[in-house]
C-alpha cells in the first residue's frame, strides 16, 4: 500500500553515491585535463582582453564618431545616428562609458563567435535531416537550462573570468543564428535550387551562389537576435566576474540600489536598441532586390 | 549547328521508394493506377522511345500530369530514371559519374524553365552570366557573351534590373538569355510560355524561331498547348499517362491521328496553318498558262489567300530548284481546310 503513499525513490544513500560518482568523474576529468583546457582558451582570453583595452583606451569622442560611422553605414539613418550619439553621451555623463566599453567588447565578441561556429553549423543541420534531428534538441536544451546550471561545470573548468563568462553568454546566445541560418536554407525555393542543378552547379557553387544568398535575411535575423540574447546574458555573466554594466546591475541588486539598478539597466537597452535598429536596416538594405515588386 | 540527336530508348520512371521493385509489373502491363493503389507508387514514364533529330525543335505535348516535365528532366537527370537510357553523343546520360554529369550539364545543356526560376538576388546581367560563372569562365568574358544575348532576345537598357522589376514576359526573355549564354547544343524548354500573355507568347515563339533560325540548336520544347507544339515542332511527340501515344510531324499528327484521344485533342486546329501545299497536291502539273505558282513548303491558308486573290481555281507547285513537281485546285485546298482527313 505504501507504493501509493510514497514514491519508490532511490534510496538516499544510492543517490548520494550515484552524484558523487559523477561529480568526481568530472572533477578527475578536469585534473588530468584542465591545464589544457584553459591553454586552448588563452587565446580567446588575449583576443578578448585586447579588444577590451582597445575600447576603453580609445578617447571617447574617436569612439564615439567611430560607432556613429558605423551606425550610419549600417543604417543609412540620421535619426538613427543622433540616437546614438544622444545616449552614448548621457550614458557617459553618469559615468557609465568605462563598462559601456566592456558591455560592448563583451557583446561583440560573443556576437562574432557565435557568427564563426553558428553559421557553418547551421549549413551542416540544412544539409542532412539526420544532423538536423540531432542538433534541434541540443539547441533546445541550450535554450531552456538554466544558465546557472551549466555555470557550474564552466566554473570547475576555468574558474572565474572573462573566458568563462563569454562562454556562459555564448552558450545562450548561439541557437538563434544556428536555427535560423538552417531554416533560412531550407526556405529557398527548390525551383531555384533545380535551376542551379540544371546548369551543373557543384554542391558549393549551389552554396555560395544561391542558397547563403537567399537565406541571408533570415540568417540576418539570426544575428540580430543572438546579440540581444547575448546582451540579455551580461547580468549572469557578471556572476562570473565579468565587469561591465552588467556587474553594476548585480550590485544593485545586492545592495539595493534603485537608482544605479536603473541606470545600468537602461544603459543595456540603449545597446540593444541601437544594435537592433541599425542590424535589422542592414539586413533589409541587403535584399534591395526585393524592395520593388512588378505587379 | 548541333550534330547530334537525343536518342531516349527504353525510358520507364516509377515514383516511390522502391520503384525498381514494380518495373516488371509495369512491364508486363500494369496501368497507372493499378500500380498507384496496389503499391502506392506514381507511374511516371512507361517504355518511352523517342528520337529527338539533331538541329530541329522536337515538342513533348500533352495534358497535364501526363509526364512531360518528368521527361525532359530525365534528359539532364534531374530526375533519376528507373530503367531505360538517354543517349546523346553516344554516351548513356543515365549511366554517368557525377562528374560526367555535372559537365554534361554545364557544357551539353542549358534549360529554361515554366515558372522563370531565376535568381531573385540578380540582376538580369548576373542571372544571364550564372551559367558561364558555373564553368569558371572569367568575369569579363561571361559578361561580353551574355551582354550579346541580352541584346539578342531584347532587353538592353535593362542589365542592372532585378527580375521583380520585370513583366513575366521579360523575365522569360532572361531565362531565355541566360540559356542561350550557355552557348550548350541541347536547349531544355519545360513550358517555357505557358506563364505568358497569348500575345507576348506569340512573340517569344518568334523570337525562339528567329534564333533557331541561326543556330540549329537540338531544342526540346515542352507544352499543352497544340498550336504552339504545331507553329514550333519540327516533331512532335504525344504523351498521356506517362506514354507516348503518336510521335511524327505536325502534318502527320493532324492528317493521321492516331486515336480518338488525339482527333479530339486536334478538333480545334487551324489545318490551314498546319497542313502544306506539298502534302495534299497532285503529283502532276498542269500544262499551259497557270498563273498562280506555290512552293510545297506553303501552308493551305497561303495558298487559298493568293488563290482567291487571283481569281485562279488552279496553281501549279515549284520546288526550291525551279522543278514543276505538281499542281493544286482551289477545292482541295478547301477540303482539306475544312474536313478531317480520313484514315
Ligand atoms: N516526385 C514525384 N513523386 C511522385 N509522383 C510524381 C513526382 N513527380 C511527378 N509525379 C507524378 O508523375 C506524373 C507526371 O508528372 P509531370 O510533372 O511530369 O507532369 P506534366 O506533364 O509535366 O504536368 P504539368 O503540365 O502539370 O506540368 C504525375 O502524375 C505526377 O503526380
Ligand atoms: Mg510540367
Amino acid at each position: 500500500m505504501s507504493l501509493f503513499t510514497e514514491f519508490p525513490d532511490m534510496s538516499r544513500s544510492e543517490l548520494r553515491d550515484f552524484k558523487k560518482a559523477i561529480d568526481g568523474a568530472f572533477k578527475d576529468f578536469i585534473h588530468a585535463y584542465g591545464q589544457g583546457i584553459e591553454d586552448f582558451f588563452k587565446p580567446l582570453l588575449y583576443f578578448l582582453k585586447w579588444f577590451e583595452n582597445l575600447l576603453v583606451g580609445t578617447p571617447w569622442p574617436i569612439m564615439l564618431a567611430i560607432v556613429a560611422a558605423l551606425v550610419w553605414f549600417g543604417s543609412r539613418s540620421l535619426w538613427l545616428v543622433l540616437g546614438t550619439v544622444a545616449s552614448m553621451l548621457l550614458i557617459g555623463y553618469l559615468g557609465m562609458w568605462e563598462n559601456m566599453m566592456y558591455t560592448l567588447a563583451l557583446t561583440t565578441v560573443a556576437t562574432l563567435i557565435c557568427i564563426i561556429l553558428g553559421i557553418p553549423v547551421g549549413i551542416l543541420m540544412a544539409k542532412s535531416n539526420r544532423m538536423q534531428a540531432i542538433i534541434t534538441p541540443i539547441l533546445d536544451i541550450m535554450q531552456t537550462i538554466p544558465a546557472f546550471v551549466y555555470l557550474i561545470p564552466i566554473v570547475i573548468m576555468l574558474g572565474i573570468g572573462l573566458v568563462p563568462g563569454l562562454i556562459a553568454v555564448i552558450i545562450y546566445a548561439v541557437p538563434p543564428i544556428i536555427r535560423l541560418t538552417n531554416l533560412g536554407i531550407r526556405l529557398v525555393d527548390p525551383d531555384i535550387l533545380e535551376a542551379a542543378d540544371a546548369f551543373g552547379a557543384s554542391p558549393g557553387q549551389k552554396l555560395w551562389t544561391v542558397q547563403m544568398p537567399l537565406a541571408l535575411p533570415n540568417i540576418f535575423a539570426g544575428v540580430n537576435q543572438t546579440i540581444m540574447m547575448a546582451l540579455a546574458m551580461v547580468v549572469v555573466a557578471s556572476l562570473l566576474g565579468v565587469h561591465g554594466l552588467g556587474l553594476e546591475v548585480l550590485k544593485a541588486v545586492n545592495n539595493q540600489y534603485i537608482t544605479l539598478g536603473f541606470m545600468n539597466g537602461l544603459a543595456i537597452v540603449a545597446i540593444a536598441i541601437i544594435f537592433d535598429r541599425t542590424s535589422q536596416r542592414f539586413g533589409k538594405r541587403l535584399q534591395k532586390h526585393s524592395e520593388v515588386i512588378h505587379g | 549547328m548541333a550534330s547530334h540527336g537525343i536518342e531516349i530508348k527504353n525510358l520507364f520512371k516509377i515514383f516511390g521508394p522502391r520503384g525498381k521493385k514494380y518495373i516488371d509489373a509495369v512491364m508486363g502491363g500494369m496501368s497507372k493506377t493499378e500500380l498507384n493503389e496496389k503499391h502506392g507508387h506514381v507511374l511516371g514514364l512507361k517504355d518511352i522511345n523517342i528520337s529527338m533529330p539533331a538541329g530541329q525543335i522536337q515538342v513533348v505535348m500533352g495534358l497535364s500530369g501526363s509526364g512531360k516535365s518528368t521527361l525532359i528532366r530525365h534528359i539532364n537527370r534531374l530526375i533519376e530514371p528507373t530503367t531505360g537510357s538517354v543517349v546523346y553523343e553516344g554516351q548513356d546520360v543515365c549511366q554517368m559519374s557525377k562528374s560526367q554529369l555535372q559537365a554534361f550539364r554545364r557544357h551539353k545543356t542549358a534549360m529554361v524553365f515554366q515558372k522563370f526560376a531565376l535568381l531573385p538576388h540578380r540582376t538580369v546581367l548576373g542571372n544571364t552570366v550564372y551559367g558561364l560563372e558555373v564553368q569558371g569562365i572569367g568575369k569579363d568574358e561571361a559578361k561580353r557573351r551574355a551582354r550579346r544575348w541580352i541584346d539578342r532576345v531584347g532587353l538592353t537598357g535593362f542589365e542592372d534590373h532585378y527580375p521583380n522589376q520585370l513583366s513575366g514576359g521579360m523575365q522569360q526573355r532572361v531565362g531565355l538569355a541566360r540559356a542561350l549564354t550557355n552557348d550548350a547544343d541541347i536547349l531544355l524548354m519545360d513550358e517555357a510560355f505557358s506563364a505568358l500573355d497569348p500575345l507576348i507568347r506569340t512573340d517569344m515563339q518568334t523570337v525562339l524561331l528567329d534564333i533557331q533560325e541561326e543556330l540549329k540548336k537540338t531544342i526540346v520544347f515542352i507544352t499543352h498547348d497544340l498550336d504552339e507544339a504545331l507553329r514550333l515542332g519540327d516533331r512532335i511527340a504525344i504523351l498521356r499517362d506517362g506514354e507516348v501515344v503518336q510521335q511524327g510531324t505536325g502534318q502527320e499528327i493532324v492528317l493521321k491521328p492516331a486515336d480518338a484521344y488525339i482527333a479530339d485533342f486536334i478538333k480545334e486546329v487551324n489545318r490551314g496553318r498546319v497542313i502544306s501545299v506539298g502534302t495534299i497536291m497532285e503529283p502532276t502539273p498542269i500544262e499551259g498558262d497557270v498563273i498562280v505558282e506555290l512552293k510545297p513548303e506553303d501552308m493551305l491558308e497561303v495558298a487559298a489567300q493568293v488563290m482567291a486573290q487571283q481569281e485562279e481555281i488552279r496553281a501549279n507547285v515549284r520546288d526550291n530548284t525551279g522543278k514543276l513537281i505538281g499542281s493544286l485546285r482551289l477545292k482541295a485546298v478547301v477540303d482539306a481546310m475544312v474536313t478531317a482527313a480520313t484514315h
